[in-house]
């Protein structure tokens, strides 16, 4: 199982990049399985947004001084930086929000409200995180004839290719939005063939790569995705800070969203005209030292390589699917065919929060509930939710094995 | 803390009077005719606790409950039920009262029968994220004898 880890990935070196993992919980050691909610931080990112504070703040885009020059140069460095890791053509095409969330609001007004006509409709699956499902509701509800549809998923916990197809045919969706990697099953969706459907009946297509971007290598160009949204601090980096990759002239094409500074290009006291992208959708002063601190994260997973990043949780995931499948009265959820490091379960007789209670005293942190993605833990029958284990770079075998051992335990505990 | 300590905290918070609660409650199910009833949700976990009571003046005659949910959520359910029934309003209030205080710190008041079976509970306050777990039912009761329909503890 091991071949398929690239020599260069050590993982106990990695370990070591991440102070919070050498930590104790009672006097235990950390097991952190839940990155899927939020990642733990490798030193060259802390590191990175203490040395802008201490060296080269200053406001951006605003001061003629040398001080603000060097603080924008930062912030604009990084957007360059999220160009190369999802592969856009332009740097131009990368929006700085401060989280994945407000990159769906963000497309829920300005594509949604700006581009969608009365008649079209939104189209996302029943195992989208709620932020890729509440603003889209909240657009429906805006009175504009602009209604949602959805797509099945497959009791394998796989997007329902041929229902995707039917939900198409009319015509009328004018937008897929869908996630790229479940953050609940873990299914990878064949995104390059979605959005080839999704163009072929004349919709956009949008991807939640919230989870998939810490996973794998996006190429957004070779999916022809025409939007890409993920979040900085589920790849290593801080909290506060999200993208939103549209293509240019996609862009070009959509009202902003908020209003403020930064986003104009001339004011009077009656009216604004609006800069272009990507100004034109940062109003106020961005997230600056984020920024460094994403830029900092994106060359971390770079200079490992997100192939042997991708590899070493394959064999993580091979791993976890025969550990987690040996535990007595344990159903996973989902059973997709191409899935990455998130494995929802429910254990027979013991609560998901009973569950992560006992776990904790162990040390391992594990995620329990909905996971927000209400609509699909009720699609599945879940309502009380599930338990959540999800992995990061940084995960090891031995840490699978003894959460397998610990679930074991649990079961006799609750008996 | 030692990894002893830390395990006998879990079998205090899990005693077995909790978990008879919770797996065999008295006064489980829907109370036709009900006269108060409200309904609590934590949606972040998904804890549902629907308390039934049947009131008389300003005495509640009987309380049952359905729900879905941890332990913790099921067994204090249950607790709610078997204490408050034949008590005034502003007894039962009080019992609420005392589990949400008993919940969060610990403080245990063992000077009546009633308010001595709370402190099945009173291991709670060593595992914060559980301490709604524990009192969604008696925001419940809250709401129900306030008239309201819905209510969490979140």
């Amino acid at each position: 199982m091991d071949t398929n880890i690239a020599p260069s990935f050590d993982v106990t070196r990695l370990r070591k990049d991440f102070p919070i993992l050498a930590t104790q919980v009672r006097g235990k050691p950390l097991v952190f399985l839940d990155s899927g909610a939020s990642a733990q931080k490798p030193r060259a990112v802390m590191e990175a947004m203490t040395r802008a504070m201490e060296t080269a703040y200053a406001n951006v885009h605003r001061g003629a001084y040398q001080l603000s020059e060097v603080a924008t140069e930062a912030h604009e460095a990084a957007r360059g930086a999220v160009q190369r890791f999802l592969n856009a053509a332009e740097p131009e095409e990368i929006i700085f929000t401060s989280s994945a969330t407000a990159s769906f609001n963000l497309m829920a007004h300005s594509f949604g409200r700006g581009m969608l006509k009365s008649g079209q409709c939104v189209l996302v699956s029943e195992m989208e995180h709620h932020a890729n499902l509440v603003p889209w509701q909240m657009l429906r509800d805006a009175g504009l004839g602009i209604g949602l549809r959805f797509v099945r998923v497959t009791d394998q916990g796989e997007l329902d290719l041929e229902d995707l197809a039917a939900k198409l045919a009319d015509g009328k969706v004018g937008l897929v939005s869908v996630t790229h990697m479940s953050n609940v099953l873990g299914t990878f969706v064949p995104a390059a063939r979605i959005a080839q459907m999704a163009h072929a009946a004349g919709a956009r297509v949008l991807f939640d790569g919230s989870q998939a971007a810490v996973h794998r290598a996006v190429d957004v160009q070779a999916l022809d995705a025409d939007f890409y949204i993920f979040t900085g601090h589920k790849l290593y980096g801080p909290t506060g800070i999200g993208v939103l990759y549209g293509k240019r002239a996609l862009l070009d094409a959509m009202p902003p969203f908020m209003g403020g500074g930064d986003m104009i290009e001339t004011v009077t006291l009656e009216h604004s005209t609006f800069a272009a992208a990507p100004a034109r959708f940062e109003a106020g002063t961005p997230a600056i030292i984020e920024a460094v601190g994403l830029h900092a994260a994106v060359d971390y997973v770079t200079r490992i390589g997100m192939d042997a990043i991708e590899a070493h949780e394959r064999a993580l995931v091979d791993h976890a699917m025969a550990a987690l499948t040996q535990v007595d009265g344990l159903s996973l959820l989902g059973g997709a065919q191409d899935r990455g490091g998130v494995f929802a379960f429910a254990l027979e007789g013991v609560h998901p929060h009973d569950l992560s209670t006992y776990l904790d005293r162990s040390g391992i942190c594990v995620r329990a509930g909905r996971h927000c993605a209400e609509p699909l833990h009720t699609r599945l029958g879940l309502e009380g939710g599930s338990t959540r284990a999800s992995f990061g770079l940084y995960t090891t075998r031995e840490e699978i094995d003894f959460l397998a051992q610990k679930l074991t335990d649990a079961r006799r505990f609750f008996a | 803390m030692s990894a002893g300590a830390t395990f006998d905290e879990l079998h205090d918070l899990y005693s077995k009077v909790l978990r008879d609660l919770a797996r065999n409650p008295l006064h489980r199910g829907r109370l036709e005719g009900a006269t108060a009833t409200a309904r609590g949700d934590n949606p972040m976990c998904g804890d549902r606790v629907e308390v039934f009571m049947n009131l008389g003046g300003a005495h509640i005659n009987e309380a049952t409950f359905l729900g879905r949910g941890c332990e913790i959520s099921q067994a204090s359910a249950a607790l709610l039920t078997e204490l408050v029934r034949g008590k005034s309003f502003a007894e039962a209030r009080a019992l609420g009262d005392a589990v949400k205080r008993l919940a969060s710190t610990g403080e245990r008041d063992d000077s009546t029968e009633e308010l001595a079976r709370l402190s099945v509970l009173c291991t709670v306050h060593k595992f914060p994220s559980r301490v709604k777990c524990a009192t969604l039912a008696w925001h419940a009761l809250d709401a129900a004898l306030a008239g309201v329909k819905e209510t969490s503890s979140e």
